[in-house]
């Protein structure tokens, strides 16, 4: 059999080699992502999980663009990424925050949230497309008009993701989108991003600390700690408790509940 | 659970109302609660706007809304009605809250350093008060706690954040902690050892305990009892190890929600709101 593969089936949506990432000078100096590499192919959503403060937002924010000191090389949908983006590159990639109280502007409606990436980026038929982006998160026109504040906390969500949406991008980025939310309504938003991931055919890659949200929409993920990827894992592995490094062990042990023999035992690894 | 009252109880309220006035007419957020709690871990469960955060602040006396209670009081001690000196004796000091926003709550102004030594600038001071503050700092788990005593709030992630303000209680050493979603930012393995801190103060230290969460699993291991609330009223007081036993349908569609790690589904269930669950509910 000759092994013919299409180039588009063979490219990844996002390729990632040997990304650093440092703050800070002299003792104030942190290497935030240290040599991480992954690839995420086109339609699939990919997990990150790992320790409080080991470089997951750092990753997405450098990949969305937002901080362009960076080394290493990424590439998306096969172009690589340089300190300075084409638009046309910057529109594919857009992002999620953590925080759905502070990444709304509290003084500007929805409508001009939603409006706002539209004129930036020069595209036409606002009106429509804002109507659209609304009905494709399940908020009614009544919303369109509503500050930030007169959301609730899922509504506010369902916003942030109708802002990513609206132009078109192929790349969504998600960081713990749904961890302010209550259980109920992060079924909801859950279910939202399943359907549209098929509908859109978007490729995801979710941060997340529950590693049943992860099991839930991710088929594989990377494991990280201090800076690094100690393991890369599929769902299934993640089911069936089949994880090899002692940290990542440790995670899914800390995910069952609170448990005092077993946070004695905790190491550091 | 003998002894947790013993010497009375740290809190205790009787039928809190809270209401807001808005343009659109007055919301009654919180509806007749009451509960009493000794040296024990209190969960305050419940879908967003349910009022828990309300409850927690109306304790303090911090919430916007019009209070009313038939009773209100710390070690017998009314809470009502104290003048803002006599708040400043109690707030931050005797009784303490985490709030929800980490974010929001850290002076973005002022070093992680400068808020912790303020916060505990009436115990210790100079160089022991820093090396007390370090101390905070890394028994929350923090990997550099020199850097992070010099940071400012937005050079940390997001879980850094929600412990820096942890250490910031843990600095006053409270009789009663409020602490709402204090955990939600920080990854499985370090959430479990700052609650066992937690758990600490309450054992050793006979600390009380009001734990705020949307995550009915933690809560279910971590807490000793729970109250589920809905539209602003308390639906159920459980035993926090019987909760998975729980009976309302309400509290039953809380624990369905969430997403598993060993039993995966293709979609995930959403509340089914029944208008009954709105009536008053009898003592
Ligand atoms: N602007 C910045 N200046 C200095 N240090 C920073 C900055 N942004 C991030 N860091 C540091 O980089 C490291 C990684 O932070 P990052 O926000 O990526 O962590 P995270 O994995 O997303 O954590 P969390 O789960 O708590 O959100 C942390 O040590 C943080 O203090
Ligand atoms: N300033 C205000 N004006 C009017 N209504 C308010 C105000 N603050 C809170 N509320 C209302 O009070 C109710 C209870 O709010 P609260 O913050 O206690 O909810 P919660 O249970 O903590 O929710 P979450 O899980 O989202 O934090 C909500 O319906 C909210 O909209
Ligand atoms: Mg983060
Ligand atoms: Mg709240």
């Amino acid at each position: 059999m000759t092994e013919i593969v299409t180039e588009s089936a063979a490219q990844p949506m996002i390729e990632i080699r040997d990304l650093s990432i440092s703050f800070g000078q002299g003792a104030d100096r942190v290497d935030a992502v240290k040599n991480v590499s992954f690839t995420v192919a086109p339609g699939e959503s990919y997990g990150l999980v790992g320790e409080s403060g080991s470089g997951k937002s750092t990753i997405l924010r450098a990949l969305a663009g937002l901080n362009p000191f960076w080394s290493g090389h990424m590439a998306i949908a096969g172009q690589k990424l340089a300190a300075k983006r084409p638009r046309a590159l910057r529109r594919l990639v857009q992002m999620v925050f953590q925080d759905p109280y502070g990444s709304l502007h509290p003084k500007h409606t929805v409508d001009h949230i939603l409006s706002e990436p539209l004129a930036i980026h020069g595209v036409e038929d606002v009106e429509t497309r804002v109507r659209a982006a609304l009905d494709r998160v399940g908020l009614g026109p009544e919303f369109r008009f509503r500050y930030p504040h007169q959301l609730s906390g899922g509504q506010r969500q369902r916003v942030a993701i109708a802002r990513a949406l609206i132009l078109e991008p192929k790349v969504v980025l998600l960081d713990e989108p749904t961890s302010a939310l209550d259980v109920s309504i992060q079924a909801e938003v859950l279910n939202l991003l399943t359907d549209l991931r098929q509908q859109l055919g978007l490729t995801y890659v979710l941060v997340s600390h529950d590693l049943g949200v992860v099991a839930h929409m991710c088929a594989r993920l990377s494991i990280m700690r201090t800076g690094e990827v100690v393991e890369t894992a599929s769902a299934d592995d993640l089911s069936e408790g089949r994880l090899l490094h002692a940290y990542s062990r440790q995670l899914l042990i800390a995910s069952r509940g609170y448990d005092p023999a077993a946070i004695a035992a905790f190491g550091d690894f | 659970m003998r002894g947790l009252m013993e010497k009375g109880p740290i809190l205790e309220v009787e039928k809190l109302n809270i209401r807001f006035n808005t343009p659109v007419g007055v919301v009654h957020a919180v509806r007749d609660v009451s509960f009493a709690m000794g040296r024990e871990k209190l969960a305050i469960v419940g879908e967003s706007g349910s009022g828990k955060s309300q409850t927690g602040r109306a304790i303090l006396g911090l919430t916007p809304g019009k209070v009313t209670a038939e009773k209100l009081a710390f070690h017998g001690q009314t809470l009502i009605g104290l003048s803002e000196q006599q708040w400043r004796t109690i707030r931050g000091k005797r009784i303490a809250m985490v709030m929800q926003d980490p974010k929001y709550s850290l002076n973005p102004v002022m070093t992680i350093g400068e808020q912790l030594l303020e916060a505990a600038r009436e115990i210790k001071e100079g160089a022991a008060a820093r090396q007390h503050a370090l101390g905070m700092l890394a028994a929350v788990r923090i990997r550099d706690p020199e850097r992070v005593f010099r940071a400012w709030p937005h050079e940390l992630s997001g879980g850094m954040g929600q412990r820096a303000m942890i250490a910031m209680m843990l600095m006053a050493e409270p009789e009663l902690l409020i602490a709402d979603e204090p955990t939600s930012a920080l990854d499985v393995t370090v959430r479990l050892q700052v609650l066992a801190i937690l758990d600490d103060l309450v054992k050793t230290r006979h600390m009380g305990l009001i734990f705020i969460s949307h995550d009915l699993n933690l809560v279910r291991t971590f807490c000793d009892r729970v109250l589920v609330m809905y539209a602003g009223q308390v639906l159920e007081k459980l035993t926090a190890s019987e909760l998975a036993e729980a009976r309302h349908p309400y509290t039953r569609g809380l624990l369905a929600c969430p997403p598993e790690i060993d039993q995966r589904r293709a979609r995930l269930p959403v509340l089914q709101r029944d208008p009954s669950w709105m009536e008053p509910v009898r003592p």
